[in-house]
């Protein structure tokens, strides 16, 4: 009798468990799914040439999905990313070709590397603001990094008057060729931008799992007043998330002109829709406390390869829309299913201890 | 307990149980109400009295016993379900709309209709107006709520009650945040309603409003009820005695040894209320190491803004703090730990912890710096010594500390939080309510751990409004009321109607002001 009874038990237990370790490597099974899909579908799509250049492409999302991971998990938004993209872009290029106009007869022009820290600040300063605003001024994050948004697109237009910049090679005697490099240069046979990805990646993991600043992030977005008693200087966290989401965006600038070798002032328009996008794919949590840097890496290629994939195959960009939104819905809709099971197999582990 | 004739009780509660997951609130409770009489119930925090009146209310339902009206057994599905039997409630959290007016709230869910024509704005300030008046509220009924202050909201809560035309009215502390005029005009009309035949529920800590106002009078006690009795017949000692009782609950042995120096100083430290007053007014106070100083109070005494102000939560606090003889003068939170001082939070879930975050993460927030090498990297075996550690001095039933820290009891959970305070290392340790909401057995743990680390040298300051606590565990005791320090008297000199009489003093000073 007592056997009758508790197998149905157990076998409800271990299945749970395995829909539970299922739901925890969704986000791998879409992307092996996904990855499966297009190779039997879509022609050429596993060749060497076809994997490099969808990298570059995932990269630039990843760049950006990275900062908003830090900034969901504090339990923020930042939208303002694509539009820093776009003024990085105007400032590099800008820097490059025209210089900085003293107003008397002088012009400063800089060398390439010089160039590229210089973009890399200003992407960190819009952060900052970001932060500043948020922080100091209690403004919601969603409309401080809407303002932002606009205001640096704004700049980033007027630095042109809408114009491209075009031709970035640079002059050998200003020391301002090269630029190349990062969107087109390769070490080791791999893109430089990838390089990139993959040292940023790993110091973001790093910083989310073994600093102090990394677990403080998740402590701000899953109780802030309880990270307050504790001690933790919950404005310098979000500062930081902040400021390391303007400093991504301006990496992806510069890799972006650089492919290019021209900037344009609209470049970056609603990517900040896609790295919201890839870092919920990978499971971070929109309510905050959650989230993981290689979950929102593999939520990046997921929709990378679902875009590139369904181009190749010829499918209407229109269509594409709305598969990527139906992947989106279902992967926060199991992400919630997820969290339920979740309690429910905690619970009766628990009931089980007694 | 004495007969009751059918003429007079209006409701009778009969052997009403009430259990939450695990928890016996209310036990085997039986509860007669009289019309025309104003029936007071008294008892500690977590007596079990607001159970009883939101059963009476129809916001609970018991889990055994029945409730009687008028000689006929009636169920409550739903608060409205009661108020349909005549029932109204003025809840001790207020539960009104801050974004609507005074008006809307009195007719919430009831709201004069003009037809298709809509709500009519105009009857509804009418009405609103003249229970306003009889209150002497001097609220305009177009008012927002949110733009008045607490006392105010109170009475708009009362006046929707009185608005309901009710045959029983619950007011679950209803004078928390009155003046003393306004707790007189409240008196008066409680007097009018008594003599329209209205039975009137009232609960209130203030023993001497209590006496004043109360005709019956039925003492809580763990969930059973001690005493009953027509308040005319006894007095304050009575109360206190049936309200303590004398089974013993499980303390850990005070052990002996020497006090040291003075290691915390606070000296008139002020916060200002956002209403006006100070919710902390001009409290001084020293601990010395080894000694356990308990803090008295009722609920809204200040104790907790008083542990806030310390750790520097407000930034517009005055006053000076002192740990071993230094100064601290930096105002935030993170200084304030690494100079010594840790707090416990009252509210362990909203304060207390980070729900998403393992055991593990959780005790080691507080303290990362103590880990962390070439200034940057959490050095994990560090850590995790750390955190094993405190899972055993602590006796933490953690089968896993990876595990989320919601996955345990709340008794643990309040060790988690413990633990996070002490691996900060401190000197002065600050304990808001650290028995609330716990089982006996973690109780006993938490007291045993609060006696071993006073014998460590901690200062250690805890707050508690449970009479028996304070007792027993205190060197000495401090009694906080409306906000001021009343009292601080030697454990061996203090009794407990001396703490239970200054715990209501700061009210009656500013009563005797009023006037």
């Amino acid at each position: 009798m007592t056997t009758a009874t508790t197998t149905p038990d157990a076998t409800d237990v271990s299945s749970g468990s395995v829909l539970l370790t299922l739901m925890k490597l969704r986000t791998f099974i879409a992307l092996f799914a996904v990855i499966a899909f297009f190779s039997i579908f879509a022609p050429n799509f596993l060749s060497t040439a076809n994997i490099i250049l969808m990298s570059k492409h995932v990269a630039l999302n990843a760049f950006l999905a990275m900062g908003m991971t830090f900034v969901i998990i504090t339990g923020g938004i930042d939208l303002s990313v694509g539009s820093i993209v776009g003024l990085c872009g105007m400032v590099a290029g800008g820097l490059i070709l025209n210089g900085i106009d003293l107003q008397f007869g002088f012009t400063v022009y800089f060398n390439i590397v010089e160039v590229c820290l210089i973009t890399l600040a200003v992407g960190v300063a819009i952060g900052a603001i970001n932060g500043l605003l948020i922080t100091k001024l209690n403004v919601a994050p969603f409309i401080a990094t809407l303002g932002t948004l606009y205001v640096a697109r704004g700049f980033a237009l007027l630095s042109s008057d809408g114009q491209t910049f075009p031709n970035l090679v640079g002059k050998p005697e200003l020391a301002t060729t090269g630029f190349a490099f990062l969107g087109s240069g390769r070490v080791l046979g791999l893109p430089v931008s990838i390089w990139i990805l993959i040292v940023v990646a790993l110091a973001a993991a790093y910083v989310a799992k073994y600093t102090p600043i990394g677990r403080h992030i998740f402590a701000v977005g899953g109780n802030e007043r309880a990270a307050r008693m504790s001690g933790i200087r919950v404005d310098r966290v979000k500062m930081f998330v902040y400021m390391f989401s303007g400093f991504c965006a301006a990496i992806v600038g510069l890799v972006i002109s650089s492919e290019l070798m021209a900037s344009h002032p609209a470049t970056g328009n609603s990517f900040e829709l896609n790295a919201i996008a890839a870092a919920v794919l990978g499971g971070t949590s929109m309510s905050g406390g959650r989230g993981t840097i290689g979950g929102t890496i593999i939520g990046a290629f997921v929709i990378g390869i679902l875009s590139d994939g369904l181009v190749m195959m010829g499918i209407s960009s229109f269509w594409q829309m709305v598969i990527k939104g139906i992947v989106i819905i279902v992967a926060v809709v199991v992400d919630q299913a997820q969290r339920r099971l979740q309690q429910q197999v905690t619970l009766m582990q628990l009931a089980k201890k007694g | 307990m004495f007969p009751v004739e059918d003429d007079t009780c209006v409701l009778r509660l009969e052997d009403v149980t009430k259990v939450y997951s695990g928890i016996v609130a209310v036990r085997h409770a039986n509860l007669a109400l009289r019309r025309g009489a104003v029936n007071v119930l008294v008892g500690e925090n977590g007596a079990g009295k607001s159970t009883l009146m939101r059963i009476i209310a129809g916001v609970e339902k018991p889990s055994l016993g029945r409730i009687l009206i008028d000689g006929e057994e009636v169920e409550f599905h739903s608060p409205a379900d009661a108020q349909r039997h005549g029932i109204g409630m003025v809840f001790q959290e207020l539960n009104l709309f801050g974004n609507l007016s005074v008006a809307e709230n009195i007719f919430a869910t009831r709201e004069i209709m003009r037809g298709v024509r809509g709500i009519d704005h105009r009857a509804q300030v009418e009405k609103a107006n003249h229970f306003l008046d009889k209150l002497d509220a001097g609220i305009n009924a177009e008012t927002l709520v949110e733009d008045l202050p607490i006392g105010q909201q109170q009475l708009v809560e009362i006046a929707k009650a009185i608005s309901l035309d009710t045959r029983i009215l619950i007011l679950d502390e209803p004078t928390s945040a009155l003046s003393a005029a306004e707790v007189d005009v409240l008196f008066k009309v409680i007097g009018e309603l008594k003599a329209q035949g209205v039975a009137i529920v009232y609960i209130s800590h203030r023993l001497e409003e209590l006496m004043r106002i109360g005709d019956y009078i039925t003492v809580l006690r763990d969930g059973q009820i001690t005493g009953h009795a027509m308040v005319r017949d006894i007095d304050t000692k009575w109360i206190v005695r049936s309200m303590i009782g004398s089974d013993a609950k499980d303390f850990a042995k005070s052990v002996d040894h020497r006090l040291g120096e003075e290691m915390f100083r606070a000296e008139d430290i002020c916060l200002p209320r956002k209403t006006g007053g100070l919710a902390v007014d001009h409290v001084s106070i020293s601990v010395r190491a080894g000694e356990v100083l308990g803090i008295y109070g009722l609920m809204g005494a200040g104790r907790s803004e008083f542990f806030e102000c310390v750790m520097g939560q407000h930034a517009h606090a005055t006053g000076s703090i002192r740990v071993g003889g230094v100064e601290v003068a930096d105002r935030d939170t993170s200084r304030r730990i690494r100079e010594g001082m840790a707090l416990i939070p009252e509210d362990r879930q909203r304060e207390g912890l980070v729900q998403a975050l393992s055991i593990a993460s959780n005790l080691t927030l507080a303290s990362l710096d103590r880990f962390v090498r070439f200034g940057f990297h959490i050095a994990g075996e560090r850590e995790q010594s750390a955190i094993q550690s405190a899972i055993r001095d602590l006796a933490i039933k953690a089968p896993n500390p990876d595990f989320e820290v919601t996955s345990m009891s709340g008794g643990n959970q309040q060790k988690v939080v413990i633990g996070k305070a002490l691996m900060t290392e401190p000197k002065v340790l600050l304990m808001d309510e650290p028995s609330r909401g716990i089982d006996v057995g973690a109780k006993a743990d938490v007291f045993r751990t609060m006696r071993r680390l006073a014998g460590e040298g901690l200062a250690i300051l805890f707050s508690t409004s449970d009479l028996e606590e304070v007792m027993a565990l205190s060197d000495r005791i401090a009694v906080m009321s409306n906000g001021r320090l009343v009292a601080v008297i030697d454990r061996k000199d203090a009794t407990e109607e001396m703490i239970v009489k200054a715990s209501a003093e700061g009210h009656k000073t500013t009563r005797e002001l009023a006037q």
